[in-house]
């Protein structure tokens, strides 16, 4: 997965200032930084939520390029598609669907968007299911289910479309602190599966655990990026030195 | 159990049971004291409008059947107004949720003229002044279609609201999962803007019981139309009007029942 030059502006308002960023396949890269540095706003223009103002984006060798003045048109509409489906989002809020049960939750995209047979993804939502511990609640409604559970049905949806690449938004900061752990663990056994993932985090525990990659995003830019240990225990620039050291007292 | 053993290490100045208990008893009081005050003032406003003398009883009985048979005509109206209505509220909130200027300036207008009018006037007009264009619509037909229109429009309103009030990220995880806009509006959005919108719907239906009484100045044959025909033929009004307000009334409260019930029913369900 690439991204070339991507800049983003809300109205006047400089977001992303030309963010290269290259994930190998099977390789977990961790995003840190300030909130307001512009990281969300990069995962969410990876998969064109945010549509980027300049620059591309490329997915499983699909490249789509930033296109704001047309992008009500049908070709890019159907492109930008394509993206989605290969690249899979976790959000901070999990937005399960409330009016349908987990596994309807998990199989109303790959038999609507896939076009699966029912069958094949009922098979496939249990065994995510299984792989996220929670084969037991398939048939609950998500307002049943504790926050912890929730995200990790989430996950288990989004693996159910088998995208490239998962990209997960802060995908604990809604989580009460005892919770945190069950959704990390599960995220951490995918890392280690060789599932390639960006996180854009505050978990630097889990950072440094999980991540083949760290990056260091500020003022829409990526300022420094490296192995977790290097990043985060030995890092090249002040300004990442000034976050940590803020981060770790608070 | 856990109750048991709190109460046991920390004793206190009462046992739980006997504070439940209270809880229980006051809850009752409370239920007791206001059904006997409902009933109160029934009595007393029917004890009261009786010791006017103005009320025939033998009158009542009399003519009480006649207008009660206008309660299917009412129903009649009521249902088939507000099943128009949600199919123009319908389109007329996808009109005023659409990018396209011309089916939302559409919707927009027609929530315009219809809320900017009076509804009598409205039902007057497609009665009297529709035929003048070569529409002549029969009574029930006209106020149903008076009835509908003018409720759409309200509705119209309460349907945008409501697939406004779908959170924002319900859509945004749809997209990402890569469905197209027109499934995350179907299987994502309207279903949950339903749920929303539903006690809303209750509500109008229940203003539609009252506000059909307005066709009985078409001649629709339904209560207001018949205690209006009794009251002038044997000039007692008072009784006539009486039948009526409490058809309505006992209809309203029928309708709020189950409105309530169902209401509890999807606040259970899964939010």
């Amino acid at each position: 997965m690439r991204t070339s030059g991507i800049e983003k502006y809300f109205g006047r308002n400089h977001v992303l200032r030309g963010i290269d960023l290259e994930v190998r396949r099977r390789e977990a890269v961790m995003v840190i930084g300030r909130s307001g540095s512009g990281k969300t706003t990069l995962l969410r223009c990876i998969n064109f939520l945010e549509e980027p103002t300049s620059g591309w984006v490329e997915v499983d060798g699909l490249r789509v390029e930033a296109d704001p003045l047309h992008a009500r048109s049908r070709r890019h509409r159907e492109q930008i598609r394509q993206i989605r489906l290969r690249a899979g989002m976790l959000f901070q809020e999990f937005n399960l669907f409330p009016h349908m049960s987990v596994v309807q939750n998990l199989i109303e995209a790959p038999t609507r968007v896939r076009g699966l047979p029912r069958d094949a993804a009922l098979e496939l939502a249990e065994r995510y299911l299984e792989k996220v511990g929670l084969l037991d609640k398939r048939n609950e409604y998500p307002a049943r289910l504790s926050g912890g559970q929730k995200q990790r049905a989430a996950i288990a949806r989004a693996l159910c479309m088998e995208p490239k690449v998962l990209l997960f938004d802060e995908p604990t900061s809604a989580l009460d602190p005892e919770l945190i752990g069950e959704v990390l663990n599960v995220m951490e056994d995918l890392a280690h599966e060789g599932v390639t993932m960006i996180v854009v985090t505050h978990e630097m525990h889990f950072a440094r655990e999980a991540a083949d990659r760290v990056v260091f995003m500020e003022d829409g830019v990526i300022l420094e990026q490296g192995p977790p240990e290097q990043v985060l225990n030995d890092p090249h620039r002040e300004e990442t030195r000034n976050f940590l050291r803020r981060f770790l007292q608070t | 159990m856990a109750v048991g053993e709190l109460s046991e290490k920390r004793p206190t100045r009462y046992e739980i049971e006997d504070v439940e208990a209270a809880d229980r008893r006051s809850r009752w009081r409370f239920r007791i004291l206001f059904a006997v005050v409902w009933l109160g003032l029934i009595i007393g406003l029917a004890v009261g409008l009786a010791l006017t003398g103005r009320i025939d009883p033998a009158f009542i009985l009399e003519v009480g059947p006649f207008i009660l048979d206008g309660t299917p005509t009412t129903l009649l109206i009521c249902f088939s107004s507000i099943l128009l209505a949600c199919v123009l509220a319908t389109l007329g909130a996808l009109g005023r949720l659409s990018g396209n200027p011309v089916l939302n300036a559409i919707a927009s207008f027609y929530v315009s003229l219809l809320r900017g009018t009076p509804l009598v006037v409205q039902i007057l007009f497609w009665y009297l002044a529709l035929p003048q264009f070569g529409v002549v619509l029969d009574a029930l037909p006209a106020g149903i279609g008076a009835l509908a229109f003018n409720y759409g429009a309200y509705m119209t309103e309460i349907f945008r609201a409501g697939v406004e009030a779908v959170p924002r990220g319900q859509q945004e995880a749809a997209r990402a999962l890569g469905m197209r806009e027109s499934e995350v509006m179907r299987r994502i959005v309207f279903p949950q803007a339903l749920r929303i919108v539903t006690p809303a719907i209750g509500n109008e239906f229940i203003a539609m019981i009252k506000d059909s009484a307005l066709v009985y100045l078409l001649g629709v044959r339904e209560v207001l139309w018949r205690a209006d025909v009794m009251g002038t033929r044997f000039f007692r009004s008072t009784e006539t009007l009486l039948i009526a307000a409490v058809v309505y009334w006992i209809l309203t409260i029928v309708l709020s029942f189950f409105q309530e019930r169902l209401e509890r029913r999807m606040a259970r369900g899964d939010r």
